[in-house]
């Protein structure tokens, strides 16, 4: 972000000095308008999607003068299919989208594909997920998520008991609960039991505090996902139970992150799927536009392991999440 | 219901007057304390049952309000809403700090809870009475708007109370105890007894059930159907602000889904204990043991080793229905 300030004041200084900086400043006037559709922040992840489009869509037109982004957020499938044409008719050169539903926005993502537009779906894919429908696509690593939290568990605690608590009973759930038993696959860890925590605080609450009075000794909480994670910990608070060693979220919410990054004991790392990857597919697509490099594919962000080493870089203090 | 009371004041008292539609409730949470046993030893725990009872105290007490709306022939969708929005708004003027000392900004912080509160039950109560909206739709809409107030408040994240000392200052509402007892069950007790008193005791308490049960014979026999209705509406925006009180300690943060669905859990605590949905009968101690049988079979479920996280669900949905078959069974031996 540096470089790009310093950018911005070598372009003011090539402009009162007239010496032409050597970034090719000419293709700069291009005009191109990215429209983004994004679901409204209904809870903590989406507020976080939100904030970073909204963040990000101000530093790529400070970048690009020609450059006009336009962000729009929809609460249901239906008005984010309308919200995608209110877009298309005011001629966007490129779409980044992330549906509320796939398969319920394939038709109106279509229309825009057809029209030669330049499309990126993000997070969440229709059944065919191919280019017929869009050049880029970036994601998250649900089965990752799992997996990265499952391995960190088994390696730091080979032999724990733990107890897990899902999100809801969807597919995206079910990939994380599937990569998490590849993760400790080989150890001796042992899952003691998996119940619905509903992504929800309270819920979140209620199933720990009962883990506890069933469990005489839990090692260690999996709730992959900071949110049902607070709590977690405020039950664990309560109970006065100090032989639970550490608990893992995921997402990497800030105030998770926050933990992480001051050595916190029971939140030793955060496992990431960042709201930021909508902002990964507009920069990208910017790319496409203005730097001419290949972008189109797929673009699968990694669950990096956020540990105390490298939380600062994924710690936004003024997000919502 | 007054009938069969002022009955059995005059008859001498033997077991088959017992009302047995009012005790019925707590057969059923007798067999479910059995059937806990059973399910997982350590249900019957101390430690156990007071958690769960302490859990069930948000909607315990959102429920003793409902029951004034119920049995007042009303009905009240918004509850839910109203804690986030409520919770939200008490945590907004926490962080805004107004005033310095910490004590003095908790108590006027909590008036101002009970102030919103009972801001928004008359909301509901105007709409209704003054607009004559069917309840059901107008706190439908009511719903809707504290809801999203509470998004739009928190732009979809959460709302957290950030003074550590204030947290540490207000946690024990929660967490502490008065001699042994959690304050959230002592909560739930007091609350119910002020509740049992006014509806048992008082004239307006009467005036409730009356205007449940017929409204038009009530409004020819001289009361104001609309002020009855309004203040029910108004006791149950107190009773959400009561239980956002001892809401805002336990995890010190609200966000947009604080509180979803829990006016379907307060009206099932409400019928569950004995209140007929369609007015004009009101069951105080019913409904607290409503609140605590829901609280102890989503317990139950956890604890027990032989149900599918995935069915659990549905043997909630069964095990209330069995409830209720139970104390339907018993009422008509009566």
């Amino acid at each position: 972000m540096r470089r790009r300030t310093f950018g911005l004041a070598a372009a003011a200084l090539a402009a009162s000095v007239a010496v032409g900086p050597s970034l090719g400043w000419a293709q700069e006037e291009k005009k191109v308008t990215i429209g983004v559709s994004i679901p409204a922040a209904d809870h903590g992840w989406t507020a976080g999607v939100v904030f970073h489009a909204e963040r990000v869509a101000k530093l790529l037109m400070e970048e690009h003068p020609g450059l006009n982004v336009i962000v729009k957020t929809s609460a249901d499938p239906a008005s984010q299919a309308n919200a995608v044409q209110d877009l298309a008719v005011q001629n966007i050169d490129a779409l980044v989208i992330l549906p509320t539903d796939p398969d319920q926005l394939v038709n109106a993502i279509q229309q825009v594909k057809d029209a030669g537009k330049f499309v990126a779906l993000v997070d969440r894919a229709p059944s065919v997920n191919d280019n017929t429908i869009r050049d880029l696509y970036v994601a998250g690593n649900n089965p990752a998520l799992g997996r990265v939290a499952g391995q960190y568990i088994a390696k730091t605690t080979p032999d724990a008991e733990v107890v897990v608590i899902r999100g809801l009973p969807i597919p995206i759930d079910q990939q994380r609960q599937d990569g998490f038993d590849e993760g400790i696959k080989g150890s001796n860890v042992k899952v003691l039991e998996r119940q619905y925590g509903n992504w929800n605080r309270d819920d979140a609450f209620r199933v720990m505090q009962d883990y506890l009075t069933k469990y005489p000794k839990i090692d260690v909480v999996w709730a992959q996902d900071d949110d049902m994670l607070v709590g977690v910990l405020e039950a664990i608070q309560q109970a006065n139970r100090s032989d639970i060693q550490y608990v893992v979220g995921g997402a990497g919410s800030k105030d998770m992150v926050k933990r992480v990054m001051d050595g916190d004991k029971m939140v030793p790392v955060d496992v990431l799927y960042p709201p930021a990857m909508v902002a990964t597919a507009m920069q990208l697509t910017a790319a496409n536009f203005y730097d001419q490099v290949p972008v189109s594919g797929e673009y699968i962000l990694d669950a990096t392991l956020v540990t105390k080493d490298n939380a600062e870089q994924f710690y936004f203090q003024d997000s919502p999440f | 219901m007054t009938t069969a009371a002022t009955e059995t004041a005059k008859a001498p008292k033997t077991s088959r007057d017992w009302d047995m539609a009012a005790i019925a409730p707590f057969i059923a949470l007798a067999l479910l304390l059995v059937l806990g046993y059973f399910a997982n030893p350590n249900f019957v725990s101390v430690a156990n049952i007071l958690n769960v009872i302490t859990r069930s105290a948000f909607i315990a007490i959102i429920a003793l309000g409902a029951t004034y709306v119920i049995s007042s022939g009303g009905l009240d969708l918004s509850v839910g809403s109203m804690v986030a929005f409520v919770a939200s708004l008490m945590i907004l003027f926490l962080n805004a700090a107004p005033i310095a000392d910490p004590m003095m900004l908790l108590i006027a912080g909590m008036l101002l809870a009970l102030l919103l509160g009972a801001a928004c039950g008359l909301f509901n109560g105007l709409i209704t009475t003054v607009g004559r909206i069917e309840p059901f739709i107008a706190t439908l809409g009511t719903m809707g708007i504290y809801r999203g107030l509470t998004t739009w408040l928190s732009q979809g994240g959460a709302i957290t109370l950030r003074d550590r000392e204030l947290q540490a200052l207000y946690r024990p509402v929660y967490f502490g105890d008065i001699f042994g007892v959690p304050v959230p069950i002592v909560a739930i007790f007091v609350t119910a007894a002020i509740a049992a008193f006014v509806l048992y005791r008082t004239r307006y308490g009467r005036h409730v059930i009356a205007v449940g049960s017929n409204e038009d014979v009530a409004r020819y026999s001289g009361i104001s159907v609309r002020k009855v209705r309004t203040i029910a509406y108004i006791i149950q925006g107190l009773c959400v602000a009561v239980a956002v009180l001892l809401y805002v300690p336990r995890l010190g943060s609200t966000s947009a889904t604080t509180g979803i669905l829990w006016e379907l859990q307060a009206i099932t605590a409400v019928v569950v204990g004995g209140t007929a949905l369609r007015g004009g009968v009101g069951r105080i101690w019913g409904t607290v043991c409503g609140a605590f049988i829901l609280e102890i079979v989503g317990n139950i479920m956890l604890l027990s080793n032989f149900v599918s996280e995935y069915l659990i669900g549905a043997i909630q949905g069964a095990i209330i229905i069995i409830a209720m078959l139970v104390q339907r069974s018993l009422m008509r031996r009566s």
